[in-house]
């Protein structure tokens, strides 16, 4: 499957690279999804990495497990969801020590998940590497009742927890792993322009 | 006197001290004590900062930049320990040989170019020497806030173990001390090993020094971001060269054991700058054009920046050919 090219933007969105193998005592993965196309990459190009990776992968209905497998991780988990693996990935984090290696890939709503609590156990985030894969969709913070809609495609959107209808921004919070929406028919309550697909 | 600092057009600005002890530490090293002309309270700092000493020996102006080893919350006074270097420019020497209790003298106000992450789970300094000075600030602070801190300490021998003895009587817990000349040496590899992560490791001592622990750390994947280090170069001589200034207009000569800031400073251009040691990247000048070699001494280019010769850090480095035009 060919990369998504996601196009320039304000500063605050963030940018992805390509997994490439960095020297590590320990390396943690984290895909969901596609990802676990990067993480096939990634081994391609260092096989011997997996003596010491452990792979936490979320499926989200694809079949990549046993190709994932098949690289003899040292540790493998498959999760149902994300916040089922959590706890997976803070106690690896919270075990860990310097020259743990991050690698990350698949959806942006993962990937900045995992990033943060990877940060919050002590990485720079400028230390953690991203590949984004498979579905643009985005996780949303509405700045009004500050909830968060998960897997947003389309501009404008509806809230999934006041029921405004919000404007998808490129204004992007590391901390929250979320980007910003903001209602779009405030001052003309009801003029609300037809949903638009993400990049379309 | 006026309490407020005064200003010079550029560096930080300044404060009139009177050299209030003088201390011999070891053979090379001596400790300085500043109190406050004016008897104001000397601004905080953060561990890690240095200041300018601005020296007049003999009608000639020496400004080299030193790190503050005080504890920084001590408003009452500044210390610095300065290493005698026979080999040097003379900042050194004219500290060691013509400083006296009672002189007054001339700070900068401090700047930090080395400060401590307060993200970092646990931190770990690796010192070389006189690179000690700027950890001694860095524990008096960790220690008022209860900080993780961890000292490796390389020096040549007991006698010039500068503060060895006192780190280690103090803090027997958190200080190691490596011993040259009883082969001893910081066992690097596995100390950056098995670090709790969020661990922040900080260097300050020789070049090579440096270097190791830099490359030793990024090969067991420590985030560049959480290796620090702190090098001050003080300027080399060189043979003399001539530059012309283009916003000036003027040209000057650079003599052989003067900077080219200095010959700037001399010429009255006001130029920029903070550190004069080619670490904090304020004297950074654009070169209109050259025909020649640059010198570059810097840490604040990258090699890209060196090799395109169109910015020269006049604080340490040098040129050699036929004409240099710069933007100043
Ligand atoms: S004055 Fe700091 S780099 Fe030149």
């Amino acid at each position: 499957m060919s990369k998504f090219q996601f196009p320039q933007s304000i500063k605050s969105r963030p940018v992805y690279g390509t997994l490439a193998p960095q020297p590590g005592k320990a390396h943690l993965m984290i895909a969901d999804a596609e990802g676990a196309e990067a993480l096939l990459d990634l081994a391609e190009q260092d096989s011997t990495i997996m003596a010491q990776a452990h792979i936490i992968f979320i499926p989200k209905g694809t079949d990549f497990s046993d190709k994932l497998r098949a690289l003899s991780p040292a540790q493998f988990y498959e999760g149902p969801t994300y916040e089922a693996s959590i706890q997976r990935i803070r106690h690896v984090l919270e075990h860990a020590h310097q020259g743990l290696q991050v690698y990350l890939a698949g959806t942006e709503g993962l990937m900045g998940q995992a990033q943060n609590e990877a940060m919050q156990a002590g990485i720079p985030h400028t230390s953690i590497q991203t590949e984004h894969r498979g579905s643009v969709a985005r996780r949303m913070q509405c700045v009004h009742c500050k909830g968060i809609t998960e897997d947003v495609l389309f501009d404008p959107f509806v809230c999934s927890h006041c029921g405004l209808n919000l404007f998808v921004r490129d204004h992007y919070s590391r901390r929250l792993a979320a980007y910003q929406g903001v209602c779009i028919d405030a001052e003309d309550p009801g003029n609300i322009p037809d949903p638009v697909e993400l990049y379309s | 006197m006026s309490a407020a600092p005064q200003k010079t057009k550029s560096g930080a600005e300044q404060i009139e001290v009177t050299v209030s002890a003088v201390v011999p530490v070891n053979d090379l090293v001596t400790r300085f004590e500043f109190s406050r002309v004016d008897g104001q309270p000397f601004p905080t700092f953060s561990g890690g900062a240095h200041t300018v000493v601005i020296m007049n020996d003999d009608g000639r102006r020496r400004m080299n930049p030193y790190s503050l080893m005080s504890d920084p919350a001590d408003t009452s006074t500044y210390a610095i320990s300065v290493r005698r270097d026979d080999a040097g420019r003379g900042g050194s020497l004219f500290m060691h040989t013509q400083v006296k209790v009672g002189d007054v003298m001339t700070l900068s106000y401090p700047v930090n170019l080395f400060s401590l992450d307060l993200r970092a789970r646990k931190n770990l300094f690796f010192a070389g020497g006189i690179g000690i000075t700027p950890f001694l600030s860095m524990i008096a602070q960790l220690e008022r806030m209860n900080g993780n801190w961890e000292l490796h300490y390389s020096v040549r021998s007991a006698d010039l173990g500068t503060y060895a003895d006192d780190l280690k009587t103090k803090y027997p817990n958190n200080v190691h001390v490596y011993y040259d000349d009883q082969s001893q040496s910081i066992p690097l590899t596995d100390l950056l090993d098995g670090q709790p992560l969020g661990t922040n490791a900080y260097v300050c001592g020789p070049k090579g020094m440096i270097a190791w622990v830099h490359a030793s750390a990024k090969e067991a994947g420590w985030p560049d971001a959480q290796v620090h280090s702190e090098e001050f170069t003080a300027p080399q001589p060189g043979k003399p060269f001539e530059v012309r200034l283009c916003k000036s207009d003027m040209t000057i000569k650079v003599g052989e054991n003067e900077s080219l800031l200095e010959a700037l400073e001399r010429e009255g251009v006001d130029a920029p700058f903070l550190c004069r040691g080619g670490a904090c990247g304020q004297c950074e000048t654009t070169v209109v054009s050259h025909d020649g070699e640059f010198i570059h001494r810097d840490h604040w280019l990258d090699d890209d920046q060196h090799a395109s010769g169109t910015k020269i850090m006049p604080c340490v480095s040098r040129f050699v050919g036929a004409s240099l035009l710069l933007d100043r």
